[in-house]
């Protein structure tokens, strides 16, 4: 959780001194993407290796996936409530 | 749209590698996932510090800010007591709990088994990512139905950290504040909330 918060910080101060550098900033989005195919790709792997997930999927996998679908959709319903209401007139998107 | 294809590809290849490769291989994998979400967070920093509008929107936000993780506390409970009666052998409080790891699979999941044993704690290992995988794959879907706010309350505990890229690409950097913020707030109560509807 610390290390989350420091790495952030570190990026925002290295951030605010290469603001005006619009060269450097454009490839940021690209190398972001590439990080996160990365990630991903060792979190498949840690699932892949742990016998127990694999061995379970099919059975403890279906009861999961309605849990967690269900999950996001109320999630979802109820902040799209609170977008409307607070979040979507108030000049904080970008367009 | 090709994005999440890309992204479901390298996640099945992960898979597919972390099953047939011999594990002794992979075992650096942990700590490299760990520097590799140091470096996404790094990066992230640098795109916030670039950009001095998202410290406008805390000040403009102001409490508001606090409703986010409030509706993904809310939203979640709704969504899984809602469908707790589909299941024979688990209890609507062990759905809560499931629920109440809010996409922090490897903490809720090792909560969940000391207190209900390995089965539950499976369900939530496996829920908990696939919550978090949704998020990863489905957050132009979100944004596009259920406004920009639904990626961040989809991932849950996970938008600080996990799905904080996949969050600032879809619903813009300005919302990379608020899912910090409300992924930390998340990520601070699941012991609380997984051990509340357990015991």
């Amino acid at each position: 959780m610390n290390s989350v918060i420091l790495f952030l910080f570190l990026g925002a101060l290295l951030g605010y001194f290469i603001r005006e550098k619009k060269n450097i900033l454009r490839h940021l989005d690209k190398v972001t993407f590439c990080s996160v195919l990365a990630l991903l790709f060792l979190l498949g792997s840690s699932v892949g290796r742990n016998p127990v997930i694999i061995m379970n999927l099919h059975n403890l996998g279906i009861q999961a996936l309605i849990l967690s679908v269900a999950a996001v959709a109320g999630s979802a319903v109820i902040s799209l409530a609170v977008y409307r209401l607070f979040f979507k007139d108030n000049g904080i998107d970008e367009k | 749209m090709k994005s999440s294809i890309v992204i479901i590809i390298f996640f099945a290849l992960g898979i597919f590698l972390g099953y047939f490769v011999d594990a002794e291989m992979l075992k650096s994998d942990d700590k490299l996932s760990t520097y590799a979400l140091h470096f996404l967070l790094f990066l992230i920093g640098i795109s916030i510090g670039a950009d001095l509008k998202v410290f406008r929107i805390i000040k403009k936000l102001h409490y508001r800010i606090l409703f986010v993780p409030v509706s993904v506390i809310a939203g979640t409970f709704i969504g899984v007591a809602s469908v707790s009666f589909l299941f024979e052998s688990i209890s609507l409080n062990e759905c809560l709990a499931v629920g109440s790891g809010f996409g922090y699979y490897s903490l809720s999941s090792i909560y969940i088994t000391e207190l209900r044993g390995e089965t539950l704690g499976v369900i939530a290992l496996l829920s908990n990512i696939i919550r978090e995988v949704i998020t990863l794959i489905g957050s132009p879907f979100l944004t596009k139905y259920f406004g920009n706010l639904a990626p961040i309350a989809s991932g849950g505990a996970t938008s600080m950290d996990t799905t904080l890229p996949i969050i600032t690409r879809y619903s813009g950097k300005e919302y990379a504040v608020i899912a910090v913020f409300s992924g930390t707030v998340l990520t601070i109560i699941v012991p609380f909330t997984v051990t509340l509807f357990l015991s």
